[in-house]
């Protein structure tokens, strides 16, 4: 069979650290590839050698047959390689048009074209069957759109080997759906996709052949249809892992968060709230797991808890009973909250700053009696709770950025665990984490219920939700729409609700 | 696995933003030692003059550290400057205060333009050019008004037009003296004095945390309950702080209270936070990294002045520098 694009032996090093050895990979017309492994496995490295980010590398790489050396990204894209990142290489404030041809705008005797330009992204975007304006700025699609725009964007240089990491962590079940529809497309074209994710389902939805790779090595290669699960686990982590979630019998004690009434204007004063009078409870010692689709507001929620948008928002919070001021975050955590965002690189770690004070800063009055720093007490306290969570650096000064995302959620958990909250908001704890750190997380949301501790769960990952919640609130543009027992709750019945169809069963035990 | 050893490569050694700005420092001094001006450069007194005439923008230098460490900015420098030494001149040499209520009026003056500064920035979320830019032009304009557009000097008007010279006050002579011999002058010290002062505050305290974070990233430090405004105010008000102290000096050192003291001083500073290896990005830097810029500086001033060098291409060499320091810095591997 012919090979699209056939890699042998890469290795490259950073310093003295080898970060690929001898990897091998190809990739034929036609098929969906995937990469897996764990956060630092080298997936990531591989792909940037092969869209030219990295051109000091050795070994070979070949497409269609021609051997090939990318000194750059252009190298790469002349080739016909396009690389969808995880994060969206768009401009925001431009069009949808503007931004497909951003860099090679299309030219009249030096006025550019707008109406040539207009026509051909309409095109372009009816090929996939997308219904997007081409008139409207980037940064007012949803993101799922933005990152079909990013996937019109590629196919424009005519590109028929794709890279897609992580490409649905940001998306919606439905937008999950169209997605792979466009995937479906492009193998029938004759393209040659290469998919990194960390969702198992995922996997085994789309996948062709599969390859692993750990710690920089290259494990193997197999057809998905004979590669079984736990064996494909077992490849990534090189152990087995037994259960893939371990959640506990819970033993829920008393009411510890009490939230009544509670409305998150939209911030523009628009008629649709982001939240709208919403009530619950959790119990000391519970999970209670927040589905919803983009846009349903259990972000949202969370963020309005917190104190995120300031005394905007309206109605009660009780927290062991006590009316909590909802005034800012510094309060919200004085009373016993805490909240992991959804996006440890934007809102949840100082990227350029050491471990040490990324795990310390939300509880660093602790560490400064009287406003003056106590270095060693803070040391010696954050050592030890990051070696509670097993973290994996070589020093506590290193920045964050140097680590893998795995490691920087630890740090983010550290940061909130040593806040001693009562209520933990966790909003898509285990994304862009490796499955070997991600069973750890399970393991410490048990161990802190057992402690009493609350938490609220919010995560796109369908089966986690159902095996780690104890309860599940389904929300729909700002309303719960069900409430679900454990036993009760179905990933049909979610859905349905996430869809907006109201069904309150909620038996009182 | 988990100590906090310190064992760091040669190539990271290198790579380390203290070694690059040293590395311009010594650049820079090894130019004096070959271009000594008949031996000038190896006499003390010329070191000395070195670290009197940077003092002044050294002291804004720190409040700039400050400021920029938090990604912000402050363009009033200079002109807070500028209308604290007219008011000190003004409380001195025409009202004749007594030094301590001269100083700390002058102080809170600072410090309250710098706090308005923090203001606009902090709960008003005016962006730090603007608002710092306002104020610089705001300062300058009290300056004219408070001085009448007139340089507060001891050749004071009388009611009959005649002008008169009163005795120089003696805190003015007190700031300018020379001390140790004659080793060392006292703004000098007060540079350093400020230098310490920040230093404590970056390291030493949960305010200096609370900068970095604001710095690094403001959404984060929010999130983890950072009070973010009060953080920008604080910075603000410390270099507005640090500007009055510089007011004050500047004025004892001229003898005058000048309304147009202080033009261009704010970009001095910020080239000497610059070439230290602080970057504007905000979130990292340090003062000690400030005060190798504040002596890379210092010296090629002096080098070039020394040797007779116009003040035309001293500026033009400044301006060559500057680039040459920060590519020095960007630079992934030496």
């Amino acid at each position: 069979m012919e090979i699209l694009l056939g890699m042998k032996n890469i290795s490259k090093s950073f310093g003295p650290v080898e970060v690929l050895k001898d990897v091998c990979f190809d990739l034929r017309p036609g098929e969906v590839h995937i990469l897996a492994g764990e956060n630092g496995a080298g997936k990531s490295t591989l792909m940037k050698i092969v869209g030219g980010v990295y051109p000091d590398y050795t070994g070979t790489i070949e497409v269609k047959g021609r051997p090939v050396r990318f000194r750059s990204v252009l190298d790469a894209a002349a080739a016909g390689i396009a690389v969808i990142h995880q994060e969206l290489s768009l401009v925001g404030s431009m069009s949808v048009y503007e931004n497909i041809f951003l860099g090679r705008e299309v030219h009249r005797k030096g006025w550019v074209c707008h109406v040539r330009m207009r026509s051909s992204a309409r095109s372009l975007l009816e090929e996939l069957g997308l219904s997007i304006r081409v008139d409207e700025p980037v940064d007012r699609l949803p993101i799922g759109q933005q990152q079909m725009v990013e996937i019109a964007k590629a196919l424009s240089y005519n590109a028929d080997i794709l890279v897609m990491d992580e490409p649905t962590s940001a998306l919606t079940e439905p937008e999950v759906r169209k997605l792979f529809d466009i995937i479906a497309r492009l193998k029938q074209k004759g393209c040659g996709i290469i998919y990194i994710t960390h969702k198992m389902e995922e996997i085994y939805q789309i996948a062709d052949r599969i390859t692993v790779l750990r710690d920089g090595r290259y494990i193997g290669t197999e057809e998905a249809a004979k590669l079984s699960s736990d064996r494909l686990v077992q490849w990534m982590v090189g152990r087995e892992i037994q259960q893939h979630f371990p959640r506990h019998q819970s033993q829920p004690g008393p009411v510890r968060l009490e939230v009544s009434d509670f409305t998150v204007p939209e911030p523009a004063g628009g008629p649709i709230p982001w939240v709208n009078r919403v009530s619950f409870t959790v119990h000391a010692g519970e999970i209670v797991g927040l589905a919803g689709l983009q846009g349903s507001g259990n972000s949202h929620l969370l963020h309005g808890l917190f104190g995120s948008y300031g005394r905007r928002v309206s109605g009660t919070v009780r927290i062991d009973g006590q009316v909590m001021p909802v005034i800012n975050p510094a309060q919200s955590i004085r009373s016993g909250l805490a909240l992991l965002t959804n996006d440890r690189k934007t809102t949840g770690l100082i990227l350029g700053r050491d471990i040490i004070e990324n795990a310390s800063l939300a509880s660093l009055r602790r560490f400064s009696p009287g406003g003056w720093m106590r270095p060693r007490l803070e040391t010696e306290t954050v050592s030890r709770t990051l070696q509670r969570l097993r973290l994996k650096a070589d020093r506590l000064t290193l920045p964050v950025e140097a680590l893998s995302g795995g490691n920087q959620q630890k740090v983010v958990l550290a940061k909130w665990i040593q806040t001693d909250p009562k209520v933990l908001l966790l909003d898509e704890p285990t994304r862009g984490v490796d499955v070997g750190a991600k069973h750890e997380i399970y393991q410490w949301m048990n161990e802190w219920t057992k402690a009493g501790i609350a938490i609220v769960l919010i995560t796109s990952e369908m089966p986690e939700l159902l095996a780690m919640s104890d309860r599940i609130l389904v929300m729909h543009r700002g309303c719960i729409t069900a409430h679900l027992t454990r036993q009760q709750a179905t990933q049909e019945k979610i859905l349905q609700a996430a869809l907006g169809q109201t069904l309150l069963e909620r038996t009182i035990s | 696995m988990m100590q906090t050893r310190s064992s760091v490569s040669l190539g990271s050694w290198l790579a380390s933003p203290t070694v690059r700005a040293l590395a311009a420092l010594l650049v820079v001094f090894g130019l004096g030692l070959l271009l000594h001006a008949d031996g000038a450069f190896y006499k003390w007194h010329t070191h000395r003059d070195m670290l009197r005439a940077v003092s002044v923008y050294g002291i804004l230098a720190c409040g700039m550290t400050v400021v920029i460490i938090t990604a912000g900015i402050d363009l009033s420098v200079g002109s807070v400057l500028a209308l604290v030494a007219v008011l000190f001149a003004m409380m001195t040499i025409h009202w004749q205060w007594s030094w301590m209520s001269a100083v700390s009026l002058c102080l809170l003056a600072g410090i309250g333009c710098g706090v308005l500064s923090g203001w606009l920035i902090g709960p008003l979320r005016i962006q730090p050019f603007i608002a710092t830019l306002a104020m610089m032009v705001f300062a300058r304009g009290m300056a004219k008004w408070v001085s009448g557009g007139q340089k507060i000097s001891t050749a004071v008007q009388q009611p009959d037009g005649t002008y008169q010279y009163v005795p120089v006050p003696e805190i003015f002579q007190m700031l300018s003296a020379k001390i140790f011999g004659g080793n060392l002058t006292v703004v000098t010290l007060i540079m350093l004095g400020c230098i310490i002062m920040t230093w404590i505050l970056l390291k030493k305290l949960r305010y200096g945390r609370y900068l970095y974070a604001v710095g690094g990233n403001e959404q984060a430090a929010r999130l983890s309950g950072v009070p973010v405004n009060a953080v920008k105010i604080l910075a603000y008000g410390l270099a507005g702080l640090f500007s009055a102290v510089a007011g004050i000096c500047q004025a004892a050192q001229e003898l005058q209270g000048d309304p147009e003291a202080g033009g261009g001083y704010e970009l001095s500073a910020i080239a000497m936070v610059v070439i230290g290896g602080t970057t504007l990005q905000g979130g990292r830097g340090s003062i000690w990294l400030t005060l190798i810029g504040i002596l890379t500086i210092g010296y090629l001033e002096k080098i070039l002045s020394i040797n007779a060098v116009g003040e035309d291409k001293r500026l033009m060499l400044t301006g060559l520098i500057i680039v040459a320091a920060v590519l020095l810095q960007k630079s992934k591997r030496i």
